[in-house]
């Protein structure tokens, strides 16, 4: 490591060629929630091949910093541009929440994962919990432009926590709001009014639920009984998103599959959502620590601007 | 065995070299056969457990010498044969002996692209080396001329006096070539393609070319500055580099041709596609595949605990499966990043090891335990999800097959638990099947290798493809000769 340099052939090397990708500048931010951001950025190639469920890879700091995983929530090819929303939960999110209009994102890879299987299939129940209703919405607007009937469920701990009720308002047929403390909506859980939704005539054609695991769990459980197909889009660790490192992988039926590449979209009722959660955990620790440095150096900064 | 400093094995290659010199007369064929094989100075192994710096520090330039001049500059050259690009092997030795380094890289480049990394990653033992008269004279592979280790000393000599010029290119052509993938496969193609005059844009799914030499290979043994230098020669060269961009995703393979202007394209995607055993426990916390285990390290720096934001698993007992380079590199990965205890454990014996012999000598040196004749059952966990061990079982060598060779049949009843917090898994790396998948018509073996005919071209006009993606996992060497032939097709496409 602390070998001396060769003499690189020309100085300043990493630096690439960036003359055809954009800069991935960021275009927009909207804080949604206390801790929820929207950004558009630029990023003209992936928003002209991306279709809803898909999802990008980025990256804040070429040399340090971590490959995270976010939805391509929003995009219009023409203006070239992409949105994210995102909530702040560790060090790679909170440093993007710091980012402002203007500023650009190192890397952006994409789009990844398979699309959402999108077609005319009569009736579907759109459930998102918490930030997963940020990535239901591009299927949300599919499916109903496809001519189905959609019914969305959105679910939150609290309603200062409720994102893009209005939007969601806009497109479904039906729109029922669940908090855990009743402050918005019913005060239940969103496998509440599945179940009762699940129990009408006709049976809804299929059920796709976005959002923490532990909800996706219990959301293929409300619907497993009334033989529902359920779709669930999982959220797992993954570093380079193209299938090469198996770390995003997960049981579904019995089977190993990588979620980047084979998915994100998986039948519900096959996955193995407990050894999913176990893997989700993996990096606890270290994470916390980083999550809690990261807020040390925001508010030091924080500071220091207010003395400067 | 005791390690010897690089001071010592310099004195003495010094005073031998010069005693030779002063002589003035040519050498014997048995005088040169009785020249001490020049050893390969290294970094203490204690010193070198804690730091990812290079563990094989290059000869020096006596040592160059001295070991050149043991070659008995054969007539036949069978070291040649060996040589999968064919490099001129007594040529260039001859050179390096006499202390003419720069005449000596100029004849390794005719034929490849890439000394500095072959010099130092080519499983020479069974390539330029196996064959050698001196080794054979002696006996002993491990006593061949060290072709490699000189290759690899003209060419860092050369790179760090500043003289490795990018190579001239033609002028332009007006003609435009798309190169997937960032490997030795890929980088030959760039600059092959280059020097004719055509344009030349690389396409890169990570945030950092060079492919697996910069995320698998680890910096302890093929520092990142060396494949970094290599991809600055490129883009000298006005090769454009773009890294995140895949294709299949971001653009697909097809549209590059038909929409994007493309006149040809190289596909040298690598075998990225980690296998995994299928046994009970493999989805545990604690279990990873050597691709993700060595990425989170060479590529984003997670060894870096202050500065990266890459968490990487903090193993106290570690269990690698395999005996191939891979299983070196990450079972000495993981000594570095502090285990207690790093297991190997491999089913056949040492022999059928395909490691690099050097490689499996460093990580014995290193404290690496090795488990021969042994192959994992299941991986075993707590109710966190946490692995806790490894069954395991015992082999012994069976009778000879067809081939002639003893193949393990396993113990009945030799159970035995291990007791690791992590499994690292490098049994091996098919091809990726992201891009036959998104290209209609490309044609792949049933393992998922793309199909070539006998210059480089695919099932589909104008698309090439070389290096693992072709052949399987394989070697940098045999990866950079497949993009010499593939180069050489599009260049003879190009011109007509
Ligand atoms: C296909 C896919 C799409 C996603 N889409 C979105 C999205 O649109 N919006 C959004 O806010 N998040 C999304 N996520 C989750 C997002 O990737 C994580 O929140 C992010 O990686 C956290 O990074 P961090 O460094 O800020 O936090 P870390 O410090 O890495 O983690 C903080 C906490 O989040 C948990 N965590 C870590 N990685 C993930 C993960 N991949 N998924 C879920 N929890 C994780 C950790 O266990 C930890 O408790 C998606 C994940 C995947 C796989
Ligand atoms: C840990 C390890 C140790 C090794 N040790 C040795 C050794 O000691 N000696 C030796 O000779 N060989 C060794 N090898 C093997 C050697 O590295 C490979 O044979 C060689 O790198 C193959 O080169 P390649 O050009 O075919 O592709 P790779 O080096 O695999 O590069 C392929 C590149 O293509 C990119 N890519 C893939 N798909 C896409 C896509 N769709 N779009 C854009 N980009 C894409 C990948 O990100 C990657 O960067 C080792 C391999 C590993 C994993
Ligand atoms: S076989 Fe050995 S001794 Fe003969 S030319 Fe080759 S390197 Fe020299
Ligand atoms: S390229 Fe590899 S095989 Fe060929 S001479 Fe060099 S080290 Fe030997
Ligand atoms: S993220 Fe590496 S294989 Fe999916």
């Amino acid at each position: 490591m602390n070998a001396p340099p060769f003499p690189a052939i020309i100085p300043g090397y990493y630096r690439y060629s960036y003359r055809l990708i954009l800069m991935n500048r960021i275009l927009s931010k909207t804080q949604l929630s206390d801790d929820v951001f929207m950004m558009k950025v630029e990023a003209p190639l992936i928003a002209r091949e991306r279709l809803p469920g898909q999802f990008i890879i980025l990256q804040i700091n070429n040399d340090f910093g971590e490959r995270i995983p976010l939805t391509i929530a929003d995009a219009d090819a023409e203006q070239g541009w992409i949105a994210i929303i995102f909530q702040t939960v560790g060090r790679t999110t909170h440093l993007l929440a710091e980012k402002n209009v203007g500023d650009t994102i190192e890397s952006v890879l994409g789009p990844l994962g398979h699309p959402t299987h999108i077609e005319r299939v009569g009736t579907v129940v759109c459930v998102g919990g918490g930030i997963g209703v940020a990535p239901l919405h591009p299927i949300v607007k599919g499916m109903k432009a496809a001519g189905n009937r959609v019914i969305v469920i959105m679910g939150a701990r609290t309603k200062s926590l409720l994102i893009m009720e209005e939007q969601m308002r806009a497109l479904a047929d039906e729109l029922i709001i669940c908090t855990d403390d009743g402050s918005c909506g019913r005060k239940a859980l969103v496998t509440e009014p599945l179940k009762e939704i699940c129990g009408r005539e006709p049976k809804p054609a299929c059920v796709v639920a976005i959002g923490p695991p532990i909800m996706m769990k219990f959301c293929a459980e409300a619907t497993r009984p009334f033989g529902v197909r359920t779709l669930v889009s999982l959220n797992t660790i993954m570093i380079d998103g193209t299938g090469m490192c198996g770390g995003c992988r997960v049981t579904v039926g019995g089977e190993t599959k990588f979620v980047c590449v084979d998915g994100p979209e998986f039948d519900g009722h096959k996955v193995d959502f407990d050894n999913m959660m176990k893997r989700l955990k993996a990096y606890r620790r270290q994470e916390e620590h980083a999550h809690e440095q990261c807020h040390l150096e925001q508010a030091a900064r924080q500071k220091g601007a207010a003395v400067a | 065995m005791s390690h010897v400093t690089r001071e010592t094995l310099a004195a003495a290659a010094k005073r031998d070299l010069e005693a030779i010199l002063q002589r003035g007369k040519p050498l014997t064929p048995k005088e040169r056969l009785a020249i001490v094989p020049q050893e390969m100075p290294t970094q203490d192994p204690q010193v070198r457990r804690r730091t990812m710096s290079e563990v094989a520090l290059g000869y020096t330039a006596e040592q160059s010498r001295l070991e050149s001049l043991r070659c008995l500059q054969c007539r036949n050259a069978p070291c040649v044969e060996g040589c999968p690009v064919r490099i001129d092997i007594p040529a260039f030795v001859k050179a390096a002996g006499e202390g003419d380094i720069q005449a000596a890289i100029g004849i390794i480049k005719r034929n490849s692209l890439l000394p500095s990394v072959c010099g130092r990653v080519c499983p020479q033992e069974t390539q330029c080396q196996e064959n050698c008269t001196v080794g054979k004279a002696l006996k002993d592979t491990a006593k061949a001329v060290a072709v490699g280790r000189i290759e690899r000393f003209v060419a860092d000599w050369e790179r760090e006096q500043g003289k490795a010029l990018p190579p001239s290119v033609k002028p332009e052509t007006g003609r435009k070539v798309a190169v997937i993938g960032t490997g030795p496969a890929s980088i030959t193609v760039a600059a092959d393609v280059r020097r004719e005059g055509h344009q030349v844009v690389m396409f890169e799914a990570f945030h950092k070319p060079g492919g697996v030499m910069v995320y698998g290979i680890p910096e302890f043994r093929l520092p990142k500055r060396i494949v970094e230098a290599e991809i600055s020669a490129l883009q000298a060269m006005g090769v454009e580099v773009r890294t995140n961009f895949v294709i299949g995703r971001t653009r697909k393979l097809r549209d590059l041709l038909d929409k994007d202007g493309f006149d040809a394209a190289f596909v040298g995607t690598g075998a990225g596609l980690p296998k995994f055993m299928g046994i009970e426990g493999e989805n545990l916390v604690g279990v990873f595949s050597a691709n993700e285990y060595l990425t989170r390290v060479n590529l984003m720096k997670a060894h870096d605990f202050e500065r990266a934001d890459t968490p990487i698993f903090r193993s106290r007992v570690v269990a690698v499966l395999g005996g191939g380079n891979v299983a070196m590199d990450a079972a000495r990965t993981a000594v570095r990043l502090g285990a207690e205890a790093v297991h190997i454990v491999y089913r056949r014996t040492e022999k059928e090891m395909p490691a690099r012999i050097e490689e499996v000598g460093h990580a014995k040196e290193e404290g690496v335990i090795f488990h021969l004749l042994e192959n994992a059952k299941r991986i075993v966990g707590d109710e966190q999800g946490l692995v806790t061990g490894m069954e395991c079982l015992r082999y012994e060598l069976g009778e000879p097959d067809a081939s002639g060779r003893r193949r393990p049949v396993e113990v009945k009843g030799s159970e035995f638990i291990m007791p690791v917090d992590t499994v690292i898994v490098a049994i091996g790396n098919d091809s990726n099947p992201l891009i036959p998948r998104t290209t209609g018509g490309l044609q792949v073996t049933k393992w998922g290798n793309i199909i070539v005919d006998d210059t480089g071209k695919t099932s589909i006009d104008r698309i090439y493809a070389g290096g693992d993606i072709v052949l399987g996992a394989a070697t940098v060497i045999l990866a950079m000769g497949e993009g010499r032939r593939a180069a050489a097709s599009i260049n003879a496409l190009l011109k007509g």
